[in-house]
C-alpha cells in the first residue's frame, strides 16, 4: 500500500519542556518524523513550546509554532493552518493527552482533522487500565497472559474498599499520566491516602488503579511496530536488571533480553502482537511491558503505550532501527515492506533486528539537588537522564555504562558488611555500585540474588567483571558497526562502537570503520542529561555536525546519550556511541585521524577533556586551552577583570573552615558560599552572617584539599545573561537576556526576557562593552556566555564567563532567527565574524520569554524553593508583542497556567512586604480575592486593599495548608522567610506543588505573573510561527 | 576468584583464516561446514536441530547458555552440530526450567566448541567469502597442520545425509483430541515440534525413515504426505524425489518444510543451488504472495530452489508457482502446485513454520495443510 494521497498537511505535536519521564527522546522522534514527512512532500506544521529542540529549528517544518501545548493554543494553530491530519504519537504523553482533549472538545471534528498513527479509540483502549485488562484477558488462553489483580477507583472510598480485597502492599497507578507520575507503592493506609489522593488529582480522568503487587518479578519490554496491512514486527526486547518495583526509566536495562529461553520470549512476542492488534494501533510503534515470575514463568502484562516512548528511542539506538522515522512513514500510509532498512539499504524495514552485542542503559539521578527528598527508587520515575553503552559482551557494555555516567561524586559504600548488604537490598540510585562493592568483598552471588531479586546471570557476570575485568589481556580495542542484522548484510550506515576483541590470526584489530579520505572533525557531545546540562547542549552539537558537514568535512559525533538527536546516525557522517572519557575519546581520535576536536558545544563534559586531549597532541578547534583555563580559574579571571577595570563581587578562597570564617568579614555579608569541587551551582548557598556560615560549613564540610569559595552576594540585583560570538578579535553580541528573578536564583532556573524589558540604553551599552572586552581579553574563538548582576547602588558586576555554548543558545537563536551555534562552528572552522554578514539589529517586534520547568512534584519531601543551585529540568518559550503576554504564554507552556480569577494567597518575608502590596494591588484590581497571613495581610490593608487573614499552620485549623488542599486557592505567592525555620513556607509550597497550583516564590516573579494575568484579560494571545516572525529578518547560516 | 581455567583452542577456515580462542564443550578436534546463525534466543533448539548435522555453527549472539538446557525444548534426542562457536558462553544457568548447564552437556555429548573469539569478524568473513569448511581443535597448536586436515574433510556440496539423521524405525505421534487426518511424514531430520504442531490440529503422524517407499507410505493409509527439514545437498538425494513424484502421481496431498521444499522443487523438475552463506536466523521477512502478508520466520537453509518468480511452470502434476519469497534477497521460500482447476494440490516452504526456535507467524501453514487434506478428502 503506497502513501496516502488524501493527506497533504500534517500537524505534529511535540512533547514540550523536558520533565522527568519525558525528555529529549521526543525531540529525537519528533525531528525524525518532521524530516520524513517533509521528504514525503507534506506540509508540516509543528507545535512545541520547547525552544531547545532541534525539531523547532525552522528548517524542520513549514510552520513552527513555539507555543504552549494546550488545547486552547493548539486549536488556534489548527484554525490558522487547517491541517488535514494530526500526528500525536511522537510527542510523548503530552501530545497524546492534548490530542485527546482536542478530540473531546470537538475541535478535530470541527476542523475536519484526522488523527493518524493511533485513533482515539486505540489510545483509550491502550491507556485505560480497565479496557486494557479486558484485552489481555481476552487473548488466546494458550498464551496464558495475565494481568495483576486490580480495582479501578474513582475516589478515596473506592481505594479503601479496593485494598481490603487486594491487601498491602498495593501499587497505585493513575490513568493517563506519564513516567509513572503520581504512582507509588502503598504499604499501609497512610501511604494509600497520600499516594492515591495525589494520583486521583493528577489523572486527567480522576482514575487510579489499585493493583496487586508483583514486586521482585523480572521485568521486560518489547518494542513493537505495526502497519496498516497488519504486519507486525518486534524491534527490540529490553530486560530490566532491577526487578519489578523500580520504574523502567530508573532501572538499569539491557538489550536484548538475556535470560529468556526462546519459548518464553516467543510467548511475550505472541502476547505483544495480540495486544497491539486488539488495541488497534494501526500504524506506528508501541511499547509493551511484562513481568515474568522467576520461579514458574507466569507472565503478567503490565501496560502498553500506544506511541513511541523513551524505550523506543533506546531501542532505536540499541538496534539501529529508526522507530520514529518508520512510524511516521507508516502513519502516512506505507507498509513496512515498502520502507527500506536505512542501514543495509538493500533489505526492507519489515524484519526484526538481530544484534550481536549488548546494550546497557544506565539512569542518571539528581537526588543530591533535592535534599529531603525520598531517595528510594519506586514505581514512579525519578531519574533525569540516561547513558547507554554498547559492548560486544554484557560485561563490556556494563563497564562502559559505568564510565558513561560521569558522576560528580562516587558512591560511599558502608564499611560494615551487614550494613552494606542491608543497604543494597533497597532499590536506590547507587544500588549497583553497592552490589559491585559487595562482590569485591567476596559476597556470594546467591546471597545477592536473594536480597535483591537481580537475576543470578547478571550477578555472576558482575562477579566476573569484578574479578577479571571486562576483557582478556590479549584483546584489543576494535571498532564495530551497529547494523541491525548481526553482520548478515553489509551495513551502509556508519554507526560504531568499540569493543575488546582478540584479533584474528594475531593480526591487527578488525575495525569496521570506513574512514574514507576526507578531513574529519570530531564533535564531543554532552553525555547523559542531568540538571544543568541537558538538551540545549545536544542542540548545539547537532548544529555543529550540520555545519561541519556543510563545510565539506566529515562530521564525527561522539556521545553516549540514547535520548538525543545527536546520536541519530543520520546527523553526522560517523557516529561513535562511546563514553565521554579521555581514553575513549582518544581512541576515536586515533582511528579518525581528525583535523580537530570541538569541545565547546557539549557543556562542561567535553570542556573537562580539553586539557587531556591537548596534551595528547589533539588539535582543539576554537577557544584555546589557556583561554578556557583563564575563564575558569577564579583568580586568573579576577585579575583579568581587574585589568579591564570591570567590577566583580568581592570574593575570597578559603582552605579551611577557620579561614572561611576569618575571611568572611573581609568579603562582606551576605555571602554566596560553595565548595570548590562542585559544578553547576551544587551545594551553593547564601548565608547572611557568621552563624549561617558556620552552619553551612558544618553541613557541607570543608574536608582537606577542598577549598571554599566566598563571594559577596549582591542582594536585590538584576541578573543578565549574554551570549556572544567572537573570532578572537571581533565580537558580535547576539542576545542580552534580562532575568525575571533576581540574582541569587540560578540563571538556569530563572525566567528571562529578550530583548531586556527594563534596562536603560546606557546599561545595555555597558553590558555590550564589557562582554566585548572579556571576549577579546580571553581570546574567545567561538561562543561566549557572560553573566552579570546589576546592583542598584553599585551597578554592573561580572559574575562569570563561560567560554562555550551556554544553555541559552537555542533560545537566543530562536528569538533572533539566527543559528548561533552554527555560526560559532563556522568560526571554529576558520571563518571570521566579518564573513558571516551579521545584522546590527536583531529585534523583530517580538518579546521572547524563557521560563523553566521544575521537578519538585517528583521529589516529595524536598522544598520547592529557588536558589543559586540549579534544579530545573527544562524550559519553554513564550513569544508575543509585549512582555506580559509573552510571560503568560511561557507560564501556560510550563504547565503553570496562571488563573484568570479566584483567590490569591500571599505570604512573604518582611523585606518583601512592600513589593507584595504592589502585587496585591494589581491582583485586587483584576478582581482576585486576596488572602494572606497576618503580617502580610496587615501590610496589604495599609495600602487600602482588602485582604482576609488566614491562620498559619501553628495557629490551628483551618489554616493555609487546609485551604490549599481543599482547592480554595488558585495562586500562591510565598517568599522564604530569612534563613531560619522554613516549616510553614515549606508546607505551603509542598501543598501547592502537589495540587498543581501555581506557586511563585520571588516577588519579581509574582509581579510578572500579575501583569501577565492582566494582559491575558485583554484577550487571548494570538499564535505566531517562527517563519513569520523571521520572514523579514535576514537569516544567515 | 572467578577466573576461568581455560584450554586454548584453534579455529581454522578452509581459506586459512585462523582464530585463537578457548576450548568450550568437549576437548578434541572437529570439522564441518562453518555457518552462522543470527537468532538471539533458542540455542537449545538450534543445537538439537538435525538440519545442522555436519555443520559448525557460529552464533552471532555473544551470550549463549544463559538459560541452561531444559527437558522441554530439545528438537531431537541429541545435539547435532558438528562444532559450536560462541563469543561468551555462560557459566551459570538462569531459568526455572534449566536442568543442566550447556557447556557440560556439550562435553558429555562430545561436541567440540570454541569461545572467546571475535565471532563478528568470523561472521563477516563467512558473509564475504561464503560458507566453507572449518576445523576446531583444542589439541592442535599448529594452524597449518589443522588447515591441511580441514582441506581434506568432507564438503557439504553433494552430501546425502538424510539417512544419517533419520529415525531407524517408524513411530506414530497421535493426534491431540479427535483424529481428523492421518499423515505419513518422511523423517529427513525432523524436528520434534513439527509432529506436535500437526497433532494439535488433529493429525495423527506416522513418522517414517528416510528410506521409506511409496508402499511404506500407503501402508499407513495417509490422507497426505509430509517431508521434513534436514541436512545435506538436495541434489544428492534421489530416492525421496522419486517417492515424492510417485506420491504426487498417486494424488496424495503434500506439504514440505525446508529440505522438503527443495525436494518438492526437484520432484517438479526445478533446480536447487547452494546459497553463498545461507539463511540461518529467526528474523527473516517472508512475503506470502497469496495473501500479501509479511511474516517473520525461522530459517535454516544453505540451499534453495531456483524458480521463476513471475510465472508458473507447468509440470506433469500441475502448475507450480512461487508462493513465498524472502524480502531480504528474493530467494524462493515457498512453492505451490495447483491443478487445472486452480485447486491447491501440494505446497511447501523453505523456512520453518514449526518455529522452535523462532516466531510463530507462519503457523497458519499447518492450517493450510489441514484445509488441503480436508479438500482432498471431500473430493475423494
Ligand atoms: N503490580 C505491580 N507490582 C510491582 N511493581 C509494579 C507493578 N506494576 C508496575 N510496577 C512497577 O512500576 C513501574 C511503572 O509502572 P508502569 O505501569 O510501567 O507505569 P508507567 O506508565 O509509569 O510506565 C514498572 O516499570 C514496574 O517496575
Ligand atoms: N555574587 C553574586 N551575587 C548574587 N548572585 C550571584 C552571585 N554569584 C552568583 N550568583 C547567582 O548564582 C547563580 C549561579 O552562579 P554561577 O557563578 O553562575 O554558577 P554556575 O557555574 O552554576 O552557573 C547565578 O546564576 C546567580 O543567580
Ligand atoms: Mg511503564
Ligand atoms: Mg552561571
Amino acid at each position: 500500500m503506497p502513501k496516502r494521497d488524501d493527506i497533504s498537511s500534517v500537524l505534529v505535536i511535540g512533547s514540550g519542556p523536558i520533565v522527568i519521564g519525558q525528555a529529549c527522546e521526543f525531540d529525537y522522534s519528533g525531528t525524525q518524523a518532521c524530516r520524513v514527512l517533509r521528504e514525503e512532500g507534506l506540509r508540516v506544521i509543528l507545535v512545541n513550546s520547547n525552544p531547545a529542540t532541534i525539531m523547532t529549528d525552522p528548517e524542520f517544518a513549514d510552520a513552527t509554532y513555539v507555543e504552549p501545548i494546550t488545547p486552547e493554543f493548539v486549536e488556534k494553530v489548527i484554525a490558522r493552518e487547517r491541517p488535514d491530519a494530526l500526528l500525536a504519537t511522537l510527542g510523548g504523553q503530552t501530545a497524546l493527552n492534548c490530542a485527546m482533549s482536542l478530540d473531546a472538545a470537538g475541535v478535530l471534528d470541527r476542523y475536519d482533522v484526522e488523527l493518524i498513527g493511533a485513533s482515539i479509540e486505540a489510545i483509550e483502549k491502550g491507556e485505560n487500565r480497565e479496557s486494557f485488562k479486558q484485552i489481555v484477558e481476552g487473548l488466546p488462553p494458550q498464551w496464558e497472559a495475565e494481568v495483576a489483580a486490580s480495582r479501578v477507583c474513582h475516589s478515596m472510598d473506592d481505594c479503601l474498599a479496593g485494598v481490603t480485597e487486594l491487601g498491602y502492599p498495593v501499587v497505585v497507578r493513575p490513568s493517563f499520566t506519564m513516567g509513572g507520575a503520581g504512582s507509588g507503592l502503598a504499604y499501609d493506609e497512610g501511604d494509600l491516602r497520600r499516594i492515591a489522593g495525589l494520583g486521583l488529582s493528577l489523572s486527567p480522568t480522576t482514575e487510579v488503579l489499585l493493583e496487586e503487587s508483583i514486586l521482585g518479578w523480572k521485568e521486560y519490554e518489547l518494542e513493537v511496530m505495526r502497519d496498516r496491512a497488519d504486519n507486525v514486527v518486534i524491534v527490540c526486547s529490553i530486560e530490566n536488571l532491577d526487578p519489578m518495583g523500580v520504574h523502567t526509566g530508573d532501572s538499569i536495562t539491557v538489550a536484548p533480553a538475556l535470560t529468556l529461553t526462546d519459548r518464553e520470549y516467543q510467548r511475550l512476542r505472541d502476547i505483544a502482537i495480540g495486544v497491539i492488534r486488539e488495541v488497534g494501533v494501526d500504524t506506528g510503534g508501541c511499547n509493551i511491558q511484562f513481568a515474568v515470575n522467576p520461579d514458574d514463568g507466569r507472565i503478567v502484562v503490565i501496560e502498553m503505550n500506544p506511541r513511541v516512548s523513551r524505550s523506543s528511542a533506546l531501542a532505536s539506538k540499541a538496534t539501529g532501527f529508526p522507530i520514529a522515522k518508520i512510524a511516521a512513514r507508516l502513519a502516512v500510509g506505507y507498509t513496512l515492506q515498502e520502507i527500506p532498512n536505512d542501514i543495509t539499504r538493500a533489505t526492507p524495514a519489515c524484519f526484526e533486528p538481530a544484534i550481536d552485542y549488548c546494550v546497557v542503559k544506565w539512569p542518571r539521578f539528581a537526588f543530591e539537588k533535592f535534599p529531603g527528598a525520598e531517595v528510594g527508587l519506586t514505581t514512579h520515575m525519578k531519574s533525569v537522564g540516561e547513558a547507554m553503552a554498547i559492548g560486544r559482551t554484557f560485561k563490556q557494555a556494563f563497564a562502559k555504562a559505568l564510565r558513561s555516567r560521569e558522576l560528580d561524586s562516587v558512591a560511599q559504600p558502608p564499611e560494615d558488611h551487614v550494613a552494606l548488604l542491608d543497604e543494597l537490598e533497597q532499590p536506590g540510585a547507587e544500588r549497583f555500585d553497592l552490589v559491585l562493592e559487595a562482590l569485591r568483598r567476596g559476597t556470594e552471588v546467591g546471597e545477592l540474588e536473594r536480597r535483591t531479586g537481580i537475576d543470578r546471570w547478571f550477578l555472576s557476570e558482575l562477579a566476573e567483571l569484578v574479578a577479571d575485568g571486562d576483557h582478556a589481556p590479549e584483546a584489543r580495542r576494535t571498532f564495530k558497526a551497529v547494523d541491525t542484522c548481526a553482520a548478515e548484510f553489509v551495513a551502509q550506515t556508519p554507526y560504531y562502537y568499540s569493543s575488546w576483541e582478540r584479533p584474528a590470526g594475531g593480526g591487527a584489530p578488525a575495525h569496521e570503520v570506513d574512514r574514507g579520505d576526507r578531513s574529519s572533525v570530531v564533535i564531543l557531545g554532552s553525555g547523559p542529561n542531568r540538571i544543568g546540562q541537558g538538551i540545549e547542549f545536544d542542540y548545539c552539537c547537532v548544529h555543529a555536525a550540520q555545519t561541519v558537514r556543510e563545510s565539506g568535512r566529515d562530521a564525527v559525533m561522539v556521545n553516549c546519550n540514547p535520548e538525543t538527536v545527536s546520536t541519530d546516525y543520520d546527523i553526522s557522517d560517523r557516529l561513535y556511541f562511546e563514553p565521554l572519557t579521555l581514553e575513549d575519546v582518544l581512541a576515536v581520535c586515533q582511528i579518525e585521524r581528525a583535523e580537530g576536536v570541538i569541545v565547546q558545544f557539549g557543556g562542561q563534559t567535553p570542556l573537562k577533556l580539553a586539557a587531556g586531549l591537548h596534551e595528547a597532541g589533539i588539535q582543539i578547534l576554537g577557544t584555546s586551552i589557556d583561554a578556557i583555563d583563564l575563564a575558569e580559574d577564579r583568580s586568573r579571571f579576577g585579575e583579568l577583570l581587574d585589568r579591564l577595570g570591570y567590577r566583580a563581587p568581592p570574593y575570597a578562597t578559603a582552605g579551611s573552615a577557620e579561614e572561611a570564617l576569618e575571611r568572611s568579614s573581609e568579603v562582606g555579608f551576605p555571602l554566596l558560599v560553595r565548595p570548590s569541587y562542585v559544578l553547576g551551582g551544587r551545594a551553593m548557598e547564601i548565608v547572611y552572617d557568621q552563624e549561617g556560615l558556620r552552619d553551612y560549613l558544618r553541613r557541607v564540610g570543608s574536608g582537606p584539599g577542598t577549598s571554599i569559595y566566598l563571594d559577596r552576594f549582591l542582594e536585590d540585583s538584576i541578573e543578565v545573561d549574554v551570549d556572544a560570538l567572537c573570532d578572537g578579535e571581533e565580537v558580535w553580541v547576539a542576545g542580552i537576556m534580562q532575568h525575571v528573578e533576581e540574582a541569587g536564583i540560578h540563571s538556569g532556573d530563572s525566567a528571562c526576557v529578550l530583548p531586556p524589558h527594563a534596562l536603560g540604553q546606557e546599561m545595555i551599552a555597558q553590558i555590550r562593552e564589557q562582554t566585548e572586552g572579556i571576549a577579546r581579553a580571553l581570546g574567545v574563538v567561538g561562543l561566549l556566555n557572560v553573566q552579570f548582576a546589576i546592583h542598584g547602588a553599585e551597578g554592573l558586576h561580572v559574575i562569570e564567563a563561560n567560554p562555550r555554548a551556554s544553555r541559552t543558545v537555542p533560545f537566543v537563536s530562536k528569538a533572533i532567527g539566527i543559528p548561533l551555534a552554527k555560526l560559532a562552528c563556522r568560526i571554529l572552522l576558520g571563518e571570521r565574524i566579518a564573513d558571516l554578514r551579521l545584522p546590527e539589529d536583531t529585534t523583530n517586534g517580538h518579546v521572547c520569554v524563557k521560563e523553566v520547568v521544575l521537578p519538585f512534584n517528583r521529589f516529595a519531601g524536598s522544598d520547592a524553593l529557588l536558589g543559586p543551585e540549579m534544579r530545573s529540568t527544562g524550559e519553554v518559550m513564550g513569544i508575543a508583542h509585549d512582555f506580559p503576554t509573552a510571560f503568560a504564554k511561557a507560564q501556560a507552556a510550563a504547565g503553570a497556567q496562571l488563573p484568570s480569577e479566584g483567590t490569591a494567597f500571599i505570604t512573604v518575608a518582611d523585606g518583601d512586604k512592600p513589593a507584595a502590596t504592589g502585587v496585591a494591588t494589581v491582583l485586587h484590581g483584576l478582581g482576585f480575592r486576596i488572602v494572606a497571613t497576618r503580617g502580610t495581610a496587615q501590610a496589604i490593608r495599609r495600602m487600602g486593599i482588602p485582604a482576609e487573614e488566614i491562620n498559619k499552620i501553628g495557629e490551628g485549623s483551618p489554616h493555609v495548608v487546609d485551604w490549599i488542599e481543599d482547592g480554595e486557592v488558585d495562586l500562591v505567592v510565598n517568599t522564604p522567610v530569612g534563613t531560619g525555620a522554613r516549616t510553614d513556607g515549606y508546607e505551603i509550597r509542598t501543598a501547592a506543588i502537589s495540587r498543581g497550583i501555581p506557586c511563585i516564590t520571588t516577588m519579581a516573579g509574582a509581579m510578572a505573573a500579575a501583569r501577565a494575568i492582566a494582559a491575558a484579560r485583554r484577550g487571548a494571545p494570538e499564535v505566531v510561527s517562527l517563519q513569520e516572525i523571521h520572514a523579514s529578518s535576514q537569516v544567515v547560516g | 576468584m572467578h577466573r576461568r581455567a581455560t584450554t586454548s583452542a584453534l579455529l581454522v577456515l578452509e581459506d586459512g583464516r585462523t582464530f585463537r580462542g578457548s576450548s568450550f564443550g568437549a576437548e578434541g578436534e572437529t570439522f564441518g561446514e562453518a555457518v552462522f546463525a543470527t537468532g538471539m534466543t533458542g540455542y537449545q533448539e538450534t543445537l538439537t536441530d538435525p538440519s545442522y548435522h555436519r555443520q559448525v555453527v557460529v552464533m552471532t549472539a555473544p551470550h549463549v547458555g544463559n538459560t541452561g538446557l531444559n527437558d522441554e525444548d530439545p528438537e531431537s534426542s541429541r545435539i547435532w552440530v558438528a562444532g559450536y562457536v560462541v563469543r561468551d558462553p555462560s557459566r551459570v544457568s538462569s531459568s526455572w526450567r534449566a536442568r543442566r548447564p550447556l557447556a557440560e552437556e556439550l562435553a558429555r555429548q562430545g561436541v567440540v566448541g570454541i569461545c572467546d573469539i571475535d565471532t563478528r569478524a568470523l561472521t563477516r568473513h563467512l558473509r564475504e567469502r561464503g560458507a566453507m569448511r572449518v576445523g576446531i581443535s583444542s589439541t592442535e597448536t599448529d594452524p597449518a597442520a589443522l588447515l591441511g586436515r580441514v582441506r581434506s574433510s568432507e564438503e557439504m556440496l553433494g552430501a546425502d545425509l538424510s539417512e544419517e539423521v533419520s529415525t531407524a524405525e517408524p513411530y506414530v505421534v497421535p493426534a491431540v483430541g479427535e483424529r481428523r487426518f492421518t499423515v505419513a511424514a518422511v523423517d529427513l531430520g525432523i524436528k520434534a515440534n513439527t509432529p506436535r504442531m500437526l497433532a494439535q490440529r488433529g493429525i495423527q503422524t506416522h513418522v517414517l525413515p528416510a528410506s521409506a517407499t511409496l508402499v511404506d507410505v500407503l501402508a499407513v493409509a495417509p490422507d497426505g504426505l509430509f517431508f521434513s527439514n534436514g541436512p545435506g545437498d538436495p541434489a544428492a538425494t534421489t530416492g525421496q524425489v522419486e517417492l515424492l513424484r510417485d506420491a504426487l502421481s498417486h494424488g496424495l496431498p503434500y506439504f514440505g518444510i525446508c529440505f522438503g521444499n527443495q525436494l518438492f522443487g526437484r520432484a517438479l523438475g526445478l533446480d536447487t543451488y547452494k546459497l553463498a552463506y545461507g539463511h540461518r536466523g529467526i528474523n527473516q521477512p517472508v512475503l506470502d504472495r497469496t495473501t500479501g502478508r509479511v511474516e517473520v520466520t525461522a530459517h535454516n537453509h544453505g540451499f534453495a530452489v531456483r524458480a521463476p518468480l513471475d510465472a508458473a511452470t507447468s509440470t506433469p502434476y500441475g502448475e507450480v508457482s512461487v508462493s513465498h519469497v524472502c524480502l531480504n534477497d528474493d530467494v524462493v521460500e515457498g512453492l505451490e502446485l495447483r491443478d487445472q482447476e486452480g485447486r491447491l494440490r501440494a505446497f511447501s516452504v523453505q523456512y520453518h513454520p514449526e518455529a522452535a526456535a523462532g516466531p510463530h507467524d507462519a503457523a497458519y501453514l499447518f492450517d493450510r495443510f489441514c484445509d488441503l487434506l480436508a479438500g482432498a478428502k471431500e473430493d475423494a
